[in-house]
């Protein structure tokens, strides 16, 4: 790191990267609150939302907005369907055989999608326009400030959604007693579809940015932002769904800050290391409060 | 409690289908009758029989989840190897020394995660793996990226002698007085505690002797396979023992050997069509937990005792 700009420069790259590691959080932190399930599959949620977000530019030839919202729909509805077939089955068997169902669901729409699409890397389609705007020697890409946008408009609609609607009352409810909630008319098997389409929709979104972001998307690439999402989850505390955004800016940003130090070989170490230090340390996270172990 | 001899008729019996089988198999290859791909399947199904079995002993044995096997068994294979090909020390002392180095590794990294429970170990243990295979990547030393070159050592023999030597140890390990202390672990962890059991020195043995056999099918793996690179180890791999642990069924070592047997010969079988093979083993593992996720043996024990007369049944 040479100068302060420079500085700053690798922050504007890491907010971007970070706010999509917050979108894909997202999901597994409302997932995580209500089922208390690691999806390990949300990661390849995303690869399909980025997939469906490909066809709808490249083949449809729809604009940006029409794209990211088709991508969000087609991957709710898989999320519904995943949620239905394989998850809600095992609902009061072991943590580990759900843990396990989810990793089958994870493998499976990876090398599912690779049998339908093939394995090859596709190059994302350039939605937006190659201008540049710089500001104190600092540049801003047009598509860097969509994207941040985006994220953060799904952001704000999902904090509304979860504080102010009728279905994010009753999430709120089953996450903090899923029994209760049910004594109380709060129809559980509903809202915990709604919670994985919605989810399911921010990983879409978040996958199509990621696509645009690195420019190339392939059946495998929902693994390691998918990892690293759960890393920022779990920085912010697993269920919490401002530590979900928090974790994903801090996680993205350090990520830039390492590659900006040139150890980018070691940037999915940081991650993981970042991962081990906050369970070893304080496993319910920045924004958790610790709980006492019932017998 | 009367003691049981080594020598008893099931011990013998035991011993005497293990060496016809070696014997058998032995004869096969040494005649050329045995076509090589035949032989490297065999020995892949030795390595894995190890592997789950060492798994089964941490996720099984004394219910933790560690879903990073596959950087114990990097550590192995990357030590072994370094001790064939730059000191070039014999193959027992290779496998020995990726056993130790994986062991040490398991023990350190025991000791502060085995605090968490259920899906954050399994996180944490994943992350280790991934951080394992980061860190051979960026070490000249042993390859870098690219890889590094062993050649092979291991033949029909050392797979097999050391895939019983390991299961004889795990065995007698689950059979015993620490064994039945791991198993009060996976029961209940918060009684077992208070009935005077140290669950994290259990927790950390299993984790630690687990680490060590991954080590040793690690070293047997690199010592056969010419080449390794550290993305053979990430977490698919790890995934893979899982999967072979959970189809035998947790808990059951005999399982484990099964479940390693089935998924090794599937994967070869269907080695052609990747992609294929991955949903398969996909669908194998969300179907079984559907509808027996108990996995195929459960908990219960293939062995001998049927055999046995009555009499000597209640006794042992």
């Amino acid at each position: 790191m040479h100068s302060i700009t420079e500085l700053l420069q690798q922050l504007v790259y890491g907010l971007s990267l970070g706010s999509i590691y917050a979108l894909i959080a997202l999901g597994y932190t409302m997932v995580y609150g209500i089922v208390k399930l690691i999806n390990f599959a949300h990661g390849d949620v995303m690869m399909v939302g980025a997939y469906m977000g490909w066809l709808a530019i490249t083949v449809f030839h729809f604009p940006f907005f029409p794209a990211i919202l088709f991508a969000m729909i087609v991957a709710a509805i898989a999320g519904i369907i995943i949620e239905r077939a394989a998850y809600k089955p095992l609902r009061n068997a072991t943590r580990i055989a759900a843990l396990i169902t989810a990793i089958g669901v994870s493998l499976f729409l990876e090398y599912g999608g690779m049998l339908v699409v093939g394995a090859q890397m596709r190059t994302y389609p350039n939605v937006f326009p190659e201008t540049m705007y710089k500001i104190g020697g600092i540049t801003f890409k047009f598509g860097d400030i969509v994207m941040l946008v985006t994220a953060l408009v799904l952001m704000l609609l999902l904090h509304f959604t979860v504080q102010y609607t009728k279905i994010g009352k009753a999430m709120r409810a089953s996450s903090f007693d899923m029994e209760a909630a049910l004594l109380m008319g709060v129809n559980v098997n509903t809202t915990i579809s709604a919670t994985f389409a919605i989810g399911s929709a921010l990983a879409a979104a978040a996958g199509v940015l990621y696509g645009i972001y690195f420019n190339s998307i392939d059946p495998l690439m929902g693994i390691t932002p998918g990892l690293k999402a759960f890393v920022a989850a779990v920085l912010g505390g697993i269920g919490i769904i401002p530590g979900a955004m928090v974790g994903g800016l801090v996680l993205g940003v350090t990520e830039s800050l390492v590659s900006g130090l040139g150890a980018s070989t070691w940037r999915d170490a940081v991650a993981f290391l970042i991962l081990i230090l906050v369970l070893i340390i304080k496993p319910s996270g920045l924004f958790g409060k610790n709980l006492r172990e019932k017998v | 409690m009367k003691r049981v001899s080594i020598l008893n008729r099931k011990n013998a019996l035991t011993l005497f289908l293990v060496i016809v089988i070696y014997a058998v198999i032995q004869g096969l290859i040494v005649t050329d009758i045995l076509p090589p791909l035949y032989t490297s399947t065999l020995i892949q199904v030795c390595i894995y029989v190890i592997l789950a079995a060492s798994l089964n002993l941490i996720n099984g044995i004394t219910g933790q989840f560690s879903i990073g096997h596959a950087g114990f068994m990097a550590i192995g294979a990357y030590f072994a190897g370094i001790v064939s090909v730059k000191f070039h020390g014999p193959l027992f002392l290779a496998l020995l020394a990726g056993g130790i180095v994986a062991a040490v590794a398991g023990f350190i990294v025991g000791l502060p995660t085995l605090r968490l429970r259920g899906d954050y170990l399994a996180i944490a243990t994943l992350g280790l793996g991934q951080i394992v295979m980061i860190i051979f990547q960026n070490m000249d030393y042993f390859g870098g990226a690219a890889g590094m070159q062993v050649g092979r050592h291991v033949n029909w023999s050392w797979a097999f002698w050391g895939t019983i030597i390991s299961l004889v140890v795990i065995h007698n390990f689950v059979n015993s007085t620490h064994g039945r202390a791991c198993i009060s672990v996976r029961e209940n962890e918060i009684a077992a505690e208070a009935m005077g059991v140290n669950t994290t020195k259990y927790k950390v043995l299993a984790f630690t002797l687990g680490a060590f056999f991954a080590g040793v099918a690690g070293g047997i793996y690199s010592n056969y396979m010419y080449f390794i690179q550290p993305t053979t180890f990430n977490f698919l791999t790890s995934f893979n023992i899982l999967v072979m642990v959970v189809l035998g069924g947790l808990g059951s070592m005999t399982g484990s050997i099964l479940g390693a047997l089935i998924m090794t010969v599937l994967n070869v079988a269907l080695s052609g069509i990747p992609s294929l093979r991955m949903v398969i083993t996909a669908l194998l593992l969300i179907i079984m937990m559907l509808f027996r996720p108990s996995g195929l043996m459960g908990t219960k024990e293939f062995n001998l005792n049927f055999l046995e007369k009555k009499e000597e049944r209640t006794v042992a």
